[in-house]
């Protein structure tokens, strides 16, 4: 029998649980650790949410209309001078 | 043309196609992968160079590059990794002439990514249990309210910048660990050691946010 995770030790796994690059091993330790912590099964609720909340940051368009049309400008002299 | 232009945008041309248009001066594709590529471009740029016009030049930099380059591309790595790794190179040696970062490969170390103060310490009755839980979620809707996504925003443009390049990618572009590790020349194991201090961080800064009755405070 292996010996029962703790919180403190779940939260340095949590990416690697969640990258599935745990050994079978060390995967079953923190899914034994989850169905019996609910604080840590908040905590891996919560990194999960922002992992969500992170990825819809990508539709904020850094560039911008203006940025768009200096790098189209800018490509355009450069081939003019690089036919 | 309008077919292989929706193919483009649609991420469903392949690579052969796409060298081959950039080979024969296609501006039409040149302007479609711009569409496509330059927003993150621009953000993984932002990563070294802080300035926004010096990381606008950066990708501009990277198009000349890759328009100069691309007769030169055998197509060991794949298009958008070569192109992504024309970026970062090209911002690093900015960000270093500069002297405005310190060098990216100041990198993983050991040290748990939560402080352990956030635990009960060894010796006493829970050792290693939370000392102050984290508490359930809030609802998805209230996480997307605009100053919540600010200060995400925030926080991740406060993180060392190796740490801040690898999420980026991975998290707010969605890249796959391996495109990441190229583009970056990581290990994997280096890229989820990072991946995980970034995460940490991120998600503990965002425990405000996380949580019902958070917009009381």
């Amino acid at each position: 029998m292996t010996a029962d995770l703790s919180c403190r030790e779940f939260v340095e796994f949590v990416t690697d649980y969640l990258e599935r690059a745990l050994e079978p091993h060390e995967r079953v330790r923190c899914e034994q650790h989850l169905v019996v912590c609910s604080e840590c099964s908040d905590y891996l609720d919560g990194t999960r949410a922002t992992i969500r909340l992170t990825r819809t940051l990508a539709v904020e368009d850094e560039l911008g209309a203006a940025g768009r049309q200096r790098l189209v400008d800018a490509l355009d002299r450069w081939q003019a001078g690089n036919p | 043309m309008a077919r292989s232009r929706s193919a483009v945008l649609a991420g469903e041309a392949d690579d052969a196609v796409l060298v081959a248009a950039l080979r024969r001066g296609d501006r039409q594709a040149v302007d479609d992968l711009i569409e496509r590529w330059s927003t993150p471009m621009l953000r993984l740029a932002l990563v070294y160079v802080d300035d926004r016009t010096a990381a606008e030049d950066v990708v501009q930099e990277a198009w000349i590059g890759v328009l100069q380059g691309i007769h030169g591309f055998e197509g060991r790595a794949s298009l958008k990794t070569w192109v992504f790794r024309l970026v970062a190179n090209r911002a690093t040696t900015r960000a270093m002439r500069e002297r405005r970062t310190v060098p990216f490969s100041a990198v993983a170390t050991s040290a748990a990514a939560i402080d352990a103060d956030c635990f009960i310490p060894a010796g006493e009755a829970w050792a290693g249990h939370w000392a102050t839980p984290p508490r359930p979620l809030t609802a998805d809707e209230r996480l997307l309210a605009g100053e919540t996504r600010a200060h995400l925003a925030r926080a991740i443009r406060g993180l060392p910048s190796a740490q801040r390049a690898v999420l980026t990618l991975r998290d707010v572009e969605g890249w796959s660990s391996t495109e990441v590790c190229d583009v970056l020349s990581l290990s994997e194991v280096n890229q989820r050691v990072l991946l995980h201090r970034a995460r940490s961080r991120v998600r503990q800064s965002m425990e405000p946010y996380l949580h019902e009755g958070a917009s009381d405070r």
